[in-house]
């Protein structure tokens, strides 16, 4: 998942490296950092934003790895939603329970679809809807599909993936 | 001069596409390479025709060469020549007649040059093997996307790198009916029976559109140049049969085409209509185009593309595969 993240570092030296060293020991990205070396909070600290990718079982251990070093986290938002694919389903997509379907994705929390477009020809002959899901990250987003796909099997339905996966 | 004796089994559209390429070009490949190439004898259900010296290529084509009741069996174990060309009929659950063509030429030391993909997605490792042991060269490169070349281009011109996956659309027909239904709004059946009428499509159209064919040459790459030890049945294949106007509207919508294409990559083959965005050059294959594109380790990404189908094209690259094994430069 993707976490967009404000926090406060002493203005002692080697506070930078104990706030990105636990980043990559837990396997995590770092997408973006803002340091403004003399900006200070009130309380005399360096205030950092950062935006990383990490697995979210791995969140609570990097923040009580900065606790240990006296790095902060003043506030923490998951950057909700990041990654979006567009997806076609062919079949009984109606008769086969669509609500279901969709429930299938947007009951995970870390996936919704956002967009569905419904085309249906006739009574008997097979529809197609078009998909778009977004998701928090890109591993989020390789289960969302692996679900959707679960779906697909049960209900007979057909699923294109795009050509680059996620 | 080296002079190459051959003869063909299964003297249909790719057969007979090789004998006129052999009366048009032979002459290119004795000047160019030093192969001489004769076809001393031709087998077909009919029966057989032969000359030590060399048939007539003409006759030949119109079956009026002496026609013997030598079988392509007896033609195979007790005739004169240096290699073997193989173009009967694929069968994709047996891989016969052409197994069994292909084994006794090879048990015998004789080279073989085939466009059948039956018996090399089913029989590969026992093939190769065969060759190996026996010391007889053996060649496919017809076998998958007719004169686009591939299986010759990784061994050779990429020979060092690791091949991290392969994919692309390797079937003229599936790529023929899905631009030609998302280009007029056409449904499915319509096209299909438009694309019988060219002659694009066979009668009994399931080997092509339901993917059967596109899952062969992916079993074929995925062995032959990947390192891969994989059957055809372990591929998981979904065709375009179930692909409506509809879905390809809401594809095109959105700023994609649907194409069906096979994929090989970490160990697994998959063939199934896939969302390509517009400007992406599968994207840009109309009608019977192939291509591939091949991730290597070194070279990054490399596409290939070029007539997938045609009795001259898949002729074409048998007659590279002869002159291949025998050339010398000058």
């Amino acid at each position: 998942m993707r976490v967009a993240m404000e926090i406060e570092l002493k203005d002692i030296p080697g506070q930078l490296f104990g706030a990105l060293g636990p980043i990559a020991d837990l396997g995590g990205n770092i997408i973006s950092i803002a340091h403004q070396r003399d900006l200070r909070t009130p309380r005399g600290t360096i205030p950092i934003k950062i935006t990383i990718e990490i697995d979210e079982s791995h969140l609570d251990d990097l923040i009580a790895r900065w606790h240990d070093v006296g790095i902060t986290v003043m506030q923490k938002g998951e950057e909700r939603l990041h990654e979006s694919v567009f997806l076609i389903l062919v079949g009984h997509i109606v008769h086969t329970d669509l609500k279901s379907t969709i429930d299938a994705v947007d009951s995970t929390g870390f996936a919704e679809v956002v967009d569905l477009t419904l085309s249906m020809p006739g009574i008997d002959e097979e529809s197609s809807a078009g998909i778009t899901i977004k998701a928090t990250g890109r591993t989020e987003m390789e289960r969302a599909i692996e679900i959707l796909e679960q779906e697909a099997v049960n209900k007979e339905l057909l699923l294109i993936k795009p050509l680059e996966e996620v | 001069m080296k002079r190459v004796d051959i003869i063909i089994i299964g003297f249909g559209t790719v057969g007979r596409g090789l004998a006129t390429i052999i009366r048009k070009n032979g002459s290119l490949a004795r000047d160019r390479f030093g192969v001489d190439i004769r076809i001393v004898g031709i087998a077909d259900l009919r029966g057989s025709m032969m000359d030590p010296e060399g048939l007539d290529i003409d006759d030949a084509l119109e079956w009026k060469c002496e026609i013997s009741p030598v079988n392509s069996i007896e033609l195979i174990s007790k005739g004169e020549y240096d290699l073997m060309v193989e173009t009967t009929p694929s069968d994709v659950t047996t891989g016969e007649p052409a197994f069994t063509h292909i084994k006794t030429a090879l048990n015998l030391g004789k080279a073989v040059v085939t466009s059948n993909k039956g018996p090399i997605a089913l029989y590969y490792r026992e093939l190769m093997e065969l060759s190996e042991r026996t010391g007889s060269p053996f060649r496919f490169e017809a076998s998958v996307g007719g004169a686009m070349p591939i299986i010759n281009l990784i061994r050779d011109n990429l020979a060092g790198n690791q091949i991290l996956g392969i994919k692309g659309i390797f079937n003229g027909t599936c790529n023929y009916i899905l631009t030609r239904m998302a280009e007029e709004g056409l449904p499915y059946e319509y096209v299909l029976s438009e694309a019988q009428s060219l002659g694009i499509a066979e009668a009994d159209p399931s080997y092509d559109v339901d993917g059967i064919d596109t899952a062969e040459k992916l079993t074929i790459l995925a062995n032959a140049v990947m390192g891969m030890d994989i059957a055809y049945h372990d591929v998981s294949v979904e065709g375009i049969r179930r692909i409506t106007p509809d879905t390809l509207k809401l594809a095109l919508d959105k700023g994609y085409v649907v194409k069906l294409i096979g994929e090989a990559v970490n160990g697994k083959i998959e063939v199934a209509p896939r969302l390509v965005p517009r400007d992406h050059p599968f994207a840009l294959m109309r009608g019977t185009l192939n291509i591939a594109e091949i991730t290597t380790d070194l070279s990054g990404p490399i596409t290939v593309m070029g007539r997938g189908a045609g009795a001259i094209e898949a002729a074409s690259a048998i007659f590279s595969d002869i002159i291949s094994i025998y050339r010398s430069e000058r």
